[in-house]
């Protein structure tokens, strides 16, 4: 059976008015149906490109220059704008970061949410606002039929958010990208909004690329993680691995970085060096080496490919693989882009 | 100008020898205007009656979510908003209705370190000008010393000494927040309000941050008022930490009492809802609070957080608890804890 979604190797790119700039480098994974899948890192390292690449929402300078993205084994890398539209809202949709500023403030919520269903559902007038007003009721919206004649600027954050979901799920997508989707969120409203999300998708089967910076909600949600750094993949694992034993060294900083909330005081935390790298000025070998505390000549030399280590456990880190080197790592094919 | 009724003082506090920061009932309220005449037809009660005490030395973390007025605390303590009400006693002197003039030698001993480091620095100045204004504004350096003392801040921060001709778009988000760090030093300050200093920055970079931020206080014998959203900053800089709701101190005490022994329902509900970075903590029990902050404008009666709390009762909704305090000194404001 194929995997929901693949993406193998690919490779997006910004023309800016310095020359072109690689902000998604040989980013491969695989996606279940049903399955979450954590994508984690901080600015810069690619996550909500590799998101909206899968979405083709690039712009008009940005283009995947290499690989493919596969849903439902259907390669959808090369597919027209009009074809693309098609998949968009109903096989797959995104929520973003910002409720502010994802919906549009001259049109009633009832009307955007009426709007795609009409779109994607085939379905007209009575049907399609009673449609509406089942799924804002779904998202937890109490007095929906309300809700549906009122403008965006008279709910809440929170509110927002739940329309915004309530929209995304509303043509039943097999796969719903949540580009970070609480970060605008007070903590109470955020445990509201993941509370929604685990019980959409237990209720539909959706299966969800969260894409966050927030090591806690990753912990909290995704099945499998997936961590990037400087537009690569640099460790894969599912979530418990991942967790209890880290490889990538960026992996472990990043936990060390989180003042914990149970346990004792940390004195000082263990915090990552320096700053990531601007993607025109790559550092050569390993992209972490500057930042690495256990960076060797090799690292600044040459750069680590992505390995397993274990099952389902890849790292890109000479360090890491030295250490396992007796485990016979299998090497992950397009590390390096796919010619298929 | 209208005049508020004065607000009951708490529980009369004694003094303590070290305390730096004093705040008495501190109330600011913003005026709501409506109509062609702009008559004011109510007002955002963004703080309202909060008393709490600064020592010198520790960091008072405050903590609640968007619009319970931690902000508005900070800034009315630094003058940058005109309080209502209530009394602002800074070593031992009522500094609330401090002239301009009267307040200006005060500046050089509070400051500030803002949230956001995109637009708190000037994109027309270079770093060092950035950090020779104040000193040269307040007469803290000549215009032959401030050079010096450019290159003692920098060090202090650690940015680069020859980094110092740059402009502020040429730096990184955590070295941006470096150098609004190294201003709000130029005047020696006593105390410094840290207004969700490492909420823009990345997980790595904001460690870095706060480190520095301990070392630096450490060092300078610095006191700050820690304002943020994220428990997890909170807990790892502060000495005691005040829980806000809705414009009032819910809960205060020291950082064990908070975390290892919440006495209200609300910080109970905010400590449970952050998420942990444990897999194997996500089947945890867990407080779903239902509903949105109330709006300011219109508080709910009695106790605010009771149109949320899992364990409201008749009593919350009539009567609005007080503060009340413990021997140790660790305080909440519900019928129902002590």
């Amino acid at each position: 059976m194929n995997d929901l979604l693949e993406v193998d190797g690919i490779e997006t790119v910004f023309r800016t008015e310095r020359g072109e700039v690689t902000s998604v480098d040989g980013v491969s994974f695989r996606l279940k149906a049903g399955e979450t899948l954590g994508i984690v890192g901080e600015s810069g390292c690619g996550k909500s490109v590799t998101s909206l690449s899968i979405m083709r929402l690039l712009g008009k300078t940005g283009s995947i220059r290499k690989g493919e993205i596969r849903l439902n084994g259907r390669n959808i890398t090369g597919l027209a704008e009009s074809a693309m539209r098609q998949i968009r809202g109903s096989e797959v949709s995104m929520i973003f970061q910002d409720p502010m500023t994802s919906l549009n403030p001259v049109f009633t919520i009832g009307s955007q949410l009426v709007e795609s269903i009409m779109l994607h559902l085939n379905v007209k007038g009575k049907a399609a606002r009673n449609h509406a007003v089942d799924m804002l009721r779904k998202v937890g919206i109490s007095r929906p039929e309300e809700i549906m004649d009122e403008y965006p600027h008279k709910l809440s954050g929170g509110m927002r958010q739940r329309v915004m979901i309530a929209i995304a799920l509303s043509c039943e997508p097999k796969l719903l990208i949540a580009d970070e989707p609480t970060t605008a969120l007070d903590v109470t409203i955020q445990a509201q909004i993941l509370d929604l999300m685990k019980k959409l998708r237990e209720e539909t089967g959706t299966a969800i690329m969260l894409i966050t910076h927030d090591l806690g909600v990753v912990a909290e949600m995704a099945d499998r993680v997936i961590v990037m750094y400087a537009g690569q993949v640099v460790e894969e694992a599912d979530v418990f691995t991942l967790f209890d034993k880290p490889l990538h060294p960026y992996t472990t900083g990043l936990m060390g970085s989180i003042p914990h909330l149970d346990g004792d005081d940390e004195e000082t935390l263990a915090s990552i060096p320096g700053t990531v790298p601007p993607l025109q000025n790559m550092p050569s070998g390993c992209r972490f080496h500057t930042r690495c505390p256990l960076a060797t000549e090799k690292c600044s030399a040459e750069a680590p490919p992505l390995l397993e280590l274990a099952e389902g456990h890849r790292v890109r880190c000479w360090v890491a693989q030295g250490d396992s080197e007796a485990a016979s790592p299998i090497p992950v094919s397009s590390a390096k882009g796919v010619t298929t | 100008m209208i005049e508020f009724e004065e607000m009951p003082m708490a529980a009369v506090r004694p003094d303590t020898a070290d305390t730096l920061l004093r705040l008495d009932g501190l109330t600011t309220y913003y005026p709501i205007r409506k109509g062609l005449l702009g008559r004011v037809k109510g007002h955002v009660k963004a703080v309202d009656g909060v008393s709490l005490d600064i020592r010198e030395g520790e960091t008072l973390g405050l903590v609640g979510e968007s619009g319970c007025g931690k902000s508005t605390i900070g800034r009315t303590i630094l003058r940058l908003e005109q309080s209502t009400g209530g009394q602002i006693t800074y070593r031992g002197e009522d500094i609330t209705r401090y002239s301009i003039s009267k307040m200006r030698p005060l500046r050089t001993e509070m400051q500030m370190i803002f949230q956001d480091p995109f637009s708190s620095l000037n994109p027309w100045m270079r770093v060092r000008d950035i950090l020779k204004e104040p000193m040269l504004a307040h007469g803290k350096a000549t215009a032959a010393t401030a050079e010096a003392e450019v290159d003692r801040l920098l060090d202090a921060v650690g940015i680069p000494r020859s980094y110092k001709d740059r402009y502020a778009h040429e730096f990184s988000g955590g070295q941006r927040q470096r150098i609004g760090i190294a201003r709000a030093l130029s005047l020696n300050p006593k105390f410094i309000v840290c207004d969700e200093p490492v909420s823009a920055l990345d997980v790595s970079i904001q460690a870095q941050v706060l480190n520095l931020l301990k070392q630096l206080q450490k060092d300078l014998g610095l006191t700050y008022l820690f304002i943020a959203h994220g428990l997890g900053a909170v807990k790892y800089i502060s000495t005691r930490i005040a829980v806000m709701y809705l414009g009032k101190v819910v809960e205060i005490g020291t950082k064990e009492d908070i975390f290892r022994n919440p006495k209200h329902p609300y910080t109970k509900v905010l400590l449970n809802a952050y998420p942990v970075p444990n897999p194997h903590l996500r089947g945890r029990e867990k407080i779903v609070v239902q509903g949105d902050v109330p709006s300011p404008a219109n508080p709910p009666s009695g106790c605010r957080f009771h149109t949320r709390c899992p364990f409201a009762q008749e009593l919350c909704r009539q009567e609005e608890p007080p503060l009340a305090a413990a021997s140790d000194g660790h305080a909440a404001a519900c019928h129902f804890t002590f």
